[in-house]
């Protein structure tokens, strides 16, 4: 186990390296450099600007900028807000939660209602369940998150007034069950892509499931289909699934920023777009780190964990 | 072996085992026939219409579907929303079929090499696809859309840049087992140059997941380009593309519906068509089945 973890750890942190050195090469394709806000201030003339950049080392060859900027990042000092002068990490970490939140109950649900209709795909296969499942799943695949998202808004809060078309809670209100209100649309929206993934694999992994030996033991030993699919097969084919939830994260981030912006949801996503549109360069850097970061660490997690569950893959 | 080969009726390619079974597949000829209309819709429908896409007529501002001759309503500057949807369609379309190019090129390049080189250059390479591959998509194109000027071929350079990477994996998967085969063994024996055998002798039999990855791709950046346009940093108007011509939709969702509807569901038809094409292809070329 131990030699598993430590492959893993390096493997993650070569793909640390890597990461931060694509976002360094970004953050260089930003317009004026780090000095872009300066340039527009009339109190600042040409040789200051120099100076300044003379002054933060911006002068200096790029790969010493490049370790002076990653140790930086390292030691938790990802830079300052253009907008208020807070700090970056204080910035994302105010939005983080939000995010965490709509991402957490929407992949919750997905995988719920992807478990079920994949389950149900593979014990009833190329049943008339199964066929439309397949083509909903791929025309789900198809839809772009933010018109489901309109269109979610359009029939169930102008159409119906059931839920709240936007933000995080009422103002003045904020209780829990406030906070659900808001909450279900949202989640929804973003669960329906990866419903349709998760049910996709899971109808594999189950049919996968479904053939091995030891299900033929268990019917020859005259156990329920029930109890068979129950305690031998759904444990078996929720096992990659794990594996699945890391590989999900990218999309399911792309989506929560997405969704976030049409609910304007308080999280990651409409803080980097917010960003975006003030020039907030700091902040966006910061995000676009952050977000492949908190992806990394959520395949090393997803590794670790069925390395635990499955001995298979921590001796093999 | 031969002797049989030699009475057999000369095999031409859509009597191909592969033509035929993409042809059983009813929802990739759905996809075709969705796609062909759409291009066909796209490339002469304009000229069809009584309306330009650019012309402003604010007497006819947020007109419903089906009011004289604006079949679509219009938007709120009283354009066309049949004839605005019909360019829109030309740009994204075009954008996203060059982006599957261009991602597919540089997919295939990187794959290639790595997968028959190997060795460190191989997992060098790699290890930069996990790498692209760690940032969500839309973090990496609207960071580099809102930095770099916003053009259409800057788009669809900036989504074939963030989008090449599975290409490049499914590519280097392939040519990693290829690359044991016989017939690059005797090839190597022969004394064909590397860049020979790698281009000319294992890419060709690297094709069919190469064919199906890129189906896929065009959906991709279809979407890509969608989302980005709808958040204001992609397409810019006036030119139209389905994803910008809903980036004002959400605040006349009560009044004028439409206007979020009808482009969304345009780009709906044509990612699903894509990704129904990819589907029968998969199955028609046999590729390993991952996801469906």
């Amino acid at each position: 186990m131990s030699a598993f973890l430590l492959n893993r750890f390096s493997q993650s942190i070569v793909l640390l390296v890597i990461v931060s050195i694509i976002g360094f090469t970004v953050l260089n394709f930003m317009p004026g450099g780090p000095l872009a806000q300066f340039g527009l201030d009339p109190g600042m003339t040409q040789k200051d600007i120099a100076r300044l950049a003379e002054q933060l080392g911006l002068n200096r060859p790029l790969w010493l900028q490049y370790l002076d900027w990653a140790w930086r990042l390292i030691q938790g000092d990802w830079g300052h807000s253009f907008r208020d002068g807070s700090s970056v990490l204080a910035v994302i970490g105010r939005h983080l939660l939000a995010t965490l939140l709509l991402m957490g109950t929407s992949t919750a649900l997905a995988i719920a209602v992807g478990t079920w209709i994949g389950i149900r795909g593979a014990t009833h296969r190329y049943s008339l369940f199964d066929y439309c499942a397949t083509i909903c799943a791929m025309v789900a695949l198809s839809v772009p998150t933010f018109w489901f998202g309109l269109i979610g808004i359009y029939i169930f809060t102008l159409k119906l007034g059931w839920v709240p078309a936007g933000n995080m809670y009422t103002i003045g209100d904020g209780s829990v069950m406030d906070y659900l209100h808001h909450l279900i649309l949202p989640s929804l929206v973003l669960s329906l892509v990866h419903v349709a993934i998760w049910s996709r694999y899971m109808r594999t992994a189950t049919l996968d499931a479904l053939s091995q030996d030891f299900v033929k033991t268990a019917r020859a030993k005259g156990v329920s289909e029930r109890r068979i699919l129950l305690k031998h097969v759904v444990g078996n084919a929720l096992l990659p699934m794990i594996t699945l939830a890391g590989m999900q994260l990218p999309s399911i981030l792309t989506g929560a920023l997405v969704t976030e912006t049409v609910f304007t949801w308080p999280g990651m996503g409409r803080l980097f777009l917010d960003s975006l549109g003030y020039s907030d360069y700091p902040v966006v850097m910061g995000l676009l780190i952050f977000s492949a970061i908190l992806v990394v660490l959520g395949n090393l997690i997803a590794d670790i964990v069925i390395a635990i569950v499955d001995p298979r893959i921590r001796l093999g | 072996m031969t002797a049989i080969a030699a009475h057999l009726p000369p095999t031409r390619w859509w009597h191909s085992r592969a033509v035929y079974r993409f042809m059983r597949h009813h929802l990739a000829l759905v996809g075709i026939a969705m796609i062909t209309l759409l291009v066909l819709a796209c490339t002469i429908g304009p000229y069809a219409l009584p309306y330009d896409s650019l012309h402003i007529d604010l007497r006819a501002r947020f007109a419903p579907p089906l009011s004289g001759h604006h079949y679509f309503g219009t938007d709120p500057l009283g354009r066309d929303l049949a004839a605005r949807l019909l360019m829109a369609g030309r740009v994204s379309l075009l954008v996203g079929f060059s982006a599957m190019l261009l991602s597919t090129l540089i997919g295939t390049l990187v794959g290639v090499t790595a997968g028959y080189r190997g060795g460190w250059i191989g997992a060098a390479l790699m290890r930069v696809v996990d790498g692209f591959l760690s940032y969500p998509s839309i973090f990496l194109v609207l960071a580099l859309a809102a930095t770099l000027r916003p053009s259409p071929v800057m788009i669809t350079v900036i989504i074939a840049v963030t989008s090449w990477m599975e290409t490049a994996r499914i590519v280097e998967a392939e040519v990693r087992s290829l690359r044991e085969r016989e017939f690059v063994q005797a090839a190597r024996m022969v004394g064909l140059s590397r860049r020979h055998i790698m281009f000319r002798e294992v890419l060709p039999n690297a094709m069919g997941p190469i064919i199906v990855a890129a189906s896929l791709a065009v959906a991709r950046a279809i979407l890509l380009e969608a989302y980005i346009s709808f958040l204001g940093y992609g397409i810019q108007p006036p030119l139209p593309s389905w994803g910008n011509m809903l980036n004002g939709a959400q605040q006349y969702l009560a009044s004028a519906p439409w206007l979020a509807i009808i482009p969304g569901a345009a780009i709906t038809i044509a990612v699903t068509s894509f990704n129904f094409i990819g589907d029968g292809l998969r199955d028609a070329l046999d590729v390993r089945n991952d996801h469906f």
